[in-house]
């Protein structure tokens, strides 16, 4: 009995319980193996720019995925300035540290062209649960495609927009503008006044002019309307008979000179804001106008950090009542003949540019890792996720699914309040549905066209190094230099490919 | 005896090749980190880059990048927008041009004269007439700089003012006065930072609207200025912040050859009444003359390499107003532009060598021996 004392006491409930844990826990491990996801184990390189915007919702949405499938989602980010080369240098080396890249749609015609992005056509077809028939047909094929094949998941919506601030505007009794003159007169008019109560002046304008950013769109989007006049098939950028570029003439003087002027009115360190520090300034109240993409309606109504609740309008890019003469190279007041689609007198070319941040697929990277990545893009353009992330200004996605402007109950629940969705939904289904939309460049090495000559030239000018001729002088030199580098017969095909001819 | 002797000539010629062989390792090693490079990027100056599915091709297209530079489309870029000289301006380089040829006539007819003097010195007067003619061209208010003279502001204005302005403190804290070791500690920690920290961080302090300083702007009624928007400004901005990080170097160096300076000469020389002035001038300036020298001439290769602040504080502009030939090249090169990028560089080490070397034999030695002396 003595020995008996030291022998530990069993207690018999416990052990069953402790039985029937185990045995819950082998179940239940043996359940989790049954579910095993599609891609456990599986992870996926993501590169976009450092944002916050674009990066905010891959980054948010990367955990829902994991859970959904397993599938892990790094999403690395570099500068905007970066991010063409360091996703051609990766894939043209071999290096392929990026299985997939969200990015400016332009640049397809690089990737796709060498054989580094994957062909997703099937796979777009057959994905029911991506609704592309709801994607609108300019992205469907602008964003996505690239002769004739898709190559790239559409995930955001751009065009160029002037914002204004209605109240501001109704106090001074001005309309928005409709012409380039119109938006020099309105920002004249109220630069100078406090337009958020706080006891300081702010500013008539203010659009992004950083070099080494995103800012050197907003020039194109002046030019537009005095370049492009036959419609979206005339392009803006070259003439089609000749691949002459159309940087130099009085229409894209009259452009750089406008685009200059508004400097008068912005703050002083304007040359050095990015676009989101002119959001920044909008949203505080500090501005009356600006030129943006969709993101300023959305920050507009971020309870958070916006003074501008219910007090922004959006409009289509204003435009000019002169239209360029190709021959001669000077402004011609618009005519039925030389302005088929002006409205009132004045000729617009809503500018689609960049043409909405898209995902594309390393053609290099495992089989399993590209199922994942483009399940992931899937994932973040269906319905379910976009027509939320569209309405949130910090992401950076702006509408580009027929839903979502056809339904305006997500951008009321967003905040927006009825008068302000119609009016910023407006402003973008305007600009797609216009015959006149101008297309953005998407020839071989754009960017160099666009983000090296042009936003050198444009730095240099805004520097007042050099004046309006000599800056339509290097934009020219420069890309009649890469038409030459690149083959001047076959940029021309090309170019004349993306616009339909 | 004669079976011995292929032995003996086999170790001694061992014997005879040792230090060869022990040298070789470093030999290969540097050959091959050092040169290897330098001559690929040689070719790369010569050559256009393409990236191509599977890798990259390079196409030799001669002296393309380098007449690019000089006359094509990116002279704007690299030597500048060239204005006009005007008369007084042509006036300057004449005498200049006399000057120096009277020093090379000079030299060629003393006894020390040589080939590679010769040669030497006719390189270093082309360079710095051609480089004064070009300042000329860009600086008198009808032309613009490029980032040939941008650097040139950079290193000669730079480190001047770093001199100076180190020697003073060096001067300064070799007194005799109380807290001198913590001064000295103070004014060593800018050099420990990364020159992208310091860039940041002027960033933030010249922020003129919401920087730490920003209502004394405003009290002086400048919130409303942006220094970053006027070419000059901004480059001085960018040489504020490279002689906040630069300084501590020339101070530390100065401050311990001012320190081993011989004390019996200056207590003799102040026993005798001379003036704290006459002390520096003909005492310890000749005494710290050769580490001066030499602390100018690293500084000198230095500064020719300056990119982390005009990149980070000012990105180059406005313009290309503050881009120094080292920015100029990572542009280049972030643009895939390699053959342009290697161009630029090697430009640079062209006119770093041209400089340094001339300022090493015609200024530093002759510190050195005057220091000796």
């Amino acid at each position: 009995m003595r020995l008996l004392k030291h022998v530990p006491k069993f207690n018999l409930s416990k052990i069953a319980g402790g039985v029937a844990a185990a045995c819950a826990v082998t179940l239940a491990l043996g359940a989790n193996t049954a579910l095993a996801k599609k891609f456990d184990g599986v992870t996926v390189n993501v590169m976009t720019f450092t944002g916050p915007q674009i990066a905010e919702p891959l980054q948010r949405h990367a955990p829902e995925f994991k859970a959904l499938t397993g599938a892990t989602v790094n999403i690395i980010t570099v500068p905007f300035s970066d991010l063409y080369t360091k996703l051609l240098t990766d894939f043209a080396t071999g290096t392929n540290s990026v299985d997939a890249a969200v990015f400016a749609p332009q640049w397809v015609v690089d990737y796709a062209d060498p054989g580094y992005l994957q062909d997703i056509s099937a796979q777009v077809a057959a994905d029911k649960a991506l609704e592309e028939s709801d994607i609108s047909p300019f992205f469907r094929s602008f964003s996505t495609q690239y002769q004739g094949k898709t190559y790239l998941l559409t995930l955001d919506g751009d065009f160029h927009m002037i914002y204004y601030r209605t109240d501001v505007l109704k106090e001074a009794g001005l309309a928005p503008p409709k012409t380039w003159d119109e938006y020099l007169s309105v920002a004249k008019a109220v630069n100078g006044k406090d337009m958020n109560g706080d006891g300081k002046a702010d500013y008539g304008s203010c659009i992004s002019k950083k070099r080494n950013a995103q800012a050197y769109w907003a020039v194109m989007s002046i030019a537009g309307g005095y370049l492009q006049g036959q419609g979206t098939s005339q392009g803006a950028f070259f003439d089609t008979k000749d691949m002459k570029p159309l940087v130099n003439n009085d229409a894209f003087a009259a452009a750089l000179n406008i685009y200059k002027e508004t400097s008068n009115y912005a703050p002083a360190d304007e040359i050095n804001l990015d676009v989101g520090d002119t959001r920044g300034l909008f949203t505080a109240g500090r501005c009356a106008l600006t030129i943006d993409w969709g993101d300023v309606g959305t920050l507009a109504i971020d309870p958070s950090s916006s003074k501008v609740i219910d007090k922004v309008g959006a409009s289509m890019l204003p435009g000019s009542t002169k239209i360029l003469n190709r021959e001669t190279g000077k402004l011609e007041e618009c005519t039925a003949t030389s302005c088929p689609h002006a409205v009132d007198g004045v000729n617009r070319a809503p500018y689609a540019a960049f043409g909405g941040w898209s995902g594309g697929i390393n053609a290099a990277a495992d089989d399993k890792v590209k199922q994942a990545a483009y399940e992931y893009f899937s994932f973040v353009s269906q319905p379910a996720q976009s027509n939320k992330d569209v309405t949130i200004g910090a992401t950076g996605f702006n509408p580009y699914r027929l839903s979502q402007f056809g339904n305006i109950n997500g951008w009321l629940e967003a905040g927006m309040s009825k008068a302000a969705a119609e009016n910023y939904l407006g402003a973008i289904k305007d600009s797609l549905n216009s015959p006149n939309m101008m297309l953005d460049l998407r020839i071989p090495k754009n960017q160099n066209y666009q983000q090296v000559v042009l936003d050198t030239a444009l730095a240099r000018f805004l520097a007042s190094e050099i004046d309006v001729h000599q800056t339509m002088a290097a934009i020219e030199e420069g890309w009649n230099e890469l038409n030459e580098d690149l083959g001047k017969e076959e940029q021309l095909k090309l170019y004349k490919a993306t616009l339909g001819l | 005896m004669s079976h011995n002797q292929p032995k003996q000539g086999f170790a001694q010629r061992l014997d005879q090749l040792t230090p060869q062989l022990l040298i070789l390792p470093t030999v290969l090693i540097i050959l091959f980190l050092a040169i290897y490079p330098l001559l690929l990027s040689a070719y790369l100056s010569l050559s256009r880059f393409k990236l191509i599915s599977g890798g990259f091709e390079l196409k030799f297209v001669g002296i393309r990048n380098f007449k690019k530079l000089f006359s094509g489309s990116q002279q704007y870029h690299f030597l500048g927008t060239m204005g006009d000289i005007l008369f007084w301006e042509w006036l300057i380089v004449a005498f200049l041009a006399v000057g120096f040829g009277y020093w090379i006539v000079r030299y060629l007819r003393s006894a020390k004269v040589s080939v590679i003097g010769s040669v030497g010195r006719a390189i270093t007067v082309a360079v710095l007439l051609a480089l004064t003619l070009l300042a000329f061209s860009v600086l008198n208010g009808t032309g613009y700089p490029g980032s040939l003279m941008v650097t040139l502001f950079y290193v000669f204005t730079g480190v001047a003012i770093q001199f100076f302005i180190a020697l003073g403190l060096a001067l300064l804290c070799a007194q005799k006065i109380r807290g001198k070791h913590f001064f000295r500690m103070a004014f060593f920690i800018p050099i420990m930072v990364t020159p992208v920290g310091i860039a940041y961080a002027f960033r933030m302090l010249m922020d003129m609207s919401q920087g730490p300083f920003s209502p004394i702007w405003s009290a002086f009624g400048l919130a409303e200025f942006s220094w970053a928007a006027d070419a000059w400004l901004a480059r001085w901005v960018v040489l504020i912040g490279d002689s906040w990080q630069w300084i501590p170097f020339l101070f530390m160096v100065l401050l311990a050859a001012i320190e081993n300076q011989p004390k019996e000469q200056v207590e003799a020389a102040q026993l005798d009444g001379a003036g704290s002035w006459r002390v520096f001038k003909d005492i310890t300036f000749p005494a710290i003359a050769p580490v001066a020298a030499t602390a100018v001439l690293i500084r000198l290769i230095e500064a020719f390499k300056i990119i982390d602040l005009p990149n980070i504080l000012t990105n180059g502009g406005p313009g290309i107003a503050t881009e120094s030939m080292t920015l100029h090249s990572f542009i280049a090169w972030r643009t895939q532009d390699l053959g342009g990028s290697a161009a630029v560089g090697y430009s640079l080490l062209f006119v770093a060598v041209v400089v340094c070397v001339s300022f090493f034999n015609f200024i530093g030695q002759r510190t050195v021996a005057k220091g000796a002396n």
